[in-house]
């Protein structure tokens, strides 16, 4: 690929989705973006490319994006987050808003749903002191096909695999043929929205807690700062947020700072 | 450093599984039945027992049955690793004191997902 194609390509990306594509990373174009040009009988990613500079097509810039905006996911990804929400941050909340019994969380990055889910598997077991709240659990994602996957809520026996225990895989999913399928009583519990998090993130409303896990490692300094700040706006002042093992406040923002002692949770300055 | 006992028929999934057993840190020791395994834990217990289901001599449940009623045989964590995919046979496993399920076929992701979950990393 010529240097002009991947300035083009990286530009436009970066201004989409915040997601930061260095010359070391071209080999991802590739694999990514030629099942999106053979889909549109094109040969190659040269002509995909000129494709997009000469008609500036939104559809295509849409689907190119998505394309590269990267959706590993594990349930109870990194296990110990998990942990600490169920032993260490929701229960403080808890008791704090027995009056209002209604508490907000929010998976910034939902990917195919498996962290949403399993926050929503965490909450349902510990319903014994949930019992008459009402919890919102919102995930967002700026991957359209993503988000459908999402809401269908069902997995390939290797994607369940992949951090599900096996206890909770009997209790909380339906075997169909090959595929397991999350259980209505769980999917109910989360609703799923298009939502780009370099977007106005007002309308999305109040959160108590907020999962950002692993998406501002795709973002340069000064755009994980801005959706810091951003976040920060929609959390209440014991508000919690959740970030991925590789990424950190330190440096990034004043407006969070670390909880000592629980790894890769941080509250509001 | 932990010890996991590698019990599968299939020399080639036996070879795979300590590659990545390896990968994770664990010393490893394999046999090819449940009678080799139960002679393998009746030496020295391991920390851990990677299960298939389908073998010939003794089978794994067979085995993870035996070795429960073994003294000290409640300690190894057991993780059965199997193409059986269906909800009885999974059933069947957790009640016969199996702390985790693998269905076939599994990478090292899988392995290290369930291994973590159940302490042993």
């Amino acid at each position: 690929m010529s240097p002009e194609d991947f300035e083009f390509i990286s530009k436009l990306i970066k201004s989409r989705s915040g997601l930061v594509l260095t010359p070391d990373k071209a080999y991802l174009l590739e694999s990514r973006l030629m099942p999106v040009a053979r889909q549109r009988g094109l040969k190659g990613l040269e002509d995909l490319i000129a494709q997009m500079r000469t008609r500036r097509e939104e559809a295509l810039i849409v689907e190119v994006t998505e394309a590269m905006t990267t959706n590993e996911s594990f349930f109870f990804r990194d296990i110990k987050p998990f942990d600490l929400l169920r032993d260490e941050v929701l229960p403080p909340l808890i008791a704090e808003r027995q009056a209002k019994k209604h508490l907000r969380i929010w998976c910034a990055a939902a990917s195919s749903g498996q962290e949403p889910y399993s926050i929503a598997i965490v909450l349902k077991e510990l319903s014994a002191k949930l019992s008459g709240w009402k919890l919102d659990i919102v995930g967002t994602d700026i991957s359209h096909d993503i988000l459908k996957k999402a809401s269908a809520g069902m997995y390939s026996q290797f994607e369940v695999q992949r951090g599900m225990p096996i206890q909770l895989l009997l209790k909380y999913f339906d075997k169909k043929d090959e595929t397991w399928e999350i259980k209505p009583e769980i999917k109910s519990m989360v609703q799923y929205k298009y939502w780009n998090l370099l977007d106005d993130l007002k309308m999305l409303g109040a959160y108590d807690i907020v999962f950002c896990r692993n998406v501002l490692i795709y973002f340069d300094a000064e755009t994980k700062g801005k959706v810091l700040e951003n976040i920060a706006k929609l959390m209440p002042k014991d508000g919690m947020l959740f970030l991925g093992g590789a990424e950190t406040v330190l440096g990034v923002t004043d407006k969070f700072k670390p909880v000592s002692g629980q790894r890769g949770v941080y509250t509001l300055t | 450093m932990k010890t996991c006992l590698i019990v599968d028929d299939s020399k080639v999934i036996r070879m795979v599984a300590r590659k990545i057993l390896q990968e994770l840190e664990f010393a490893t020791e394999e046999a090819a039945d449940g009678q080799e395994a139960l002679n393998a834990c009746l030496a020295k217990m391991p920390e851990a027992v990677l299960l298939d289901w389908n073998m010939p001599v003794m089978d794994g449940i067979e085995f993870l049955r035996a070795l429960r009623q073994t003294p000290g045989g409640d300690k190894p964590v057991v993780v059965f690793c199997t193409t059986e995919n269906d909800l009885d046979h999974i059933q069947e496993a957790m009640t016969a004191g199996a702390n985790e399920y693998i269905m076939k076929p599994f990478d090292s992701d899988i392995i290290q997902a369930k291994f973590q979950q159940v302490g042993l990393i």
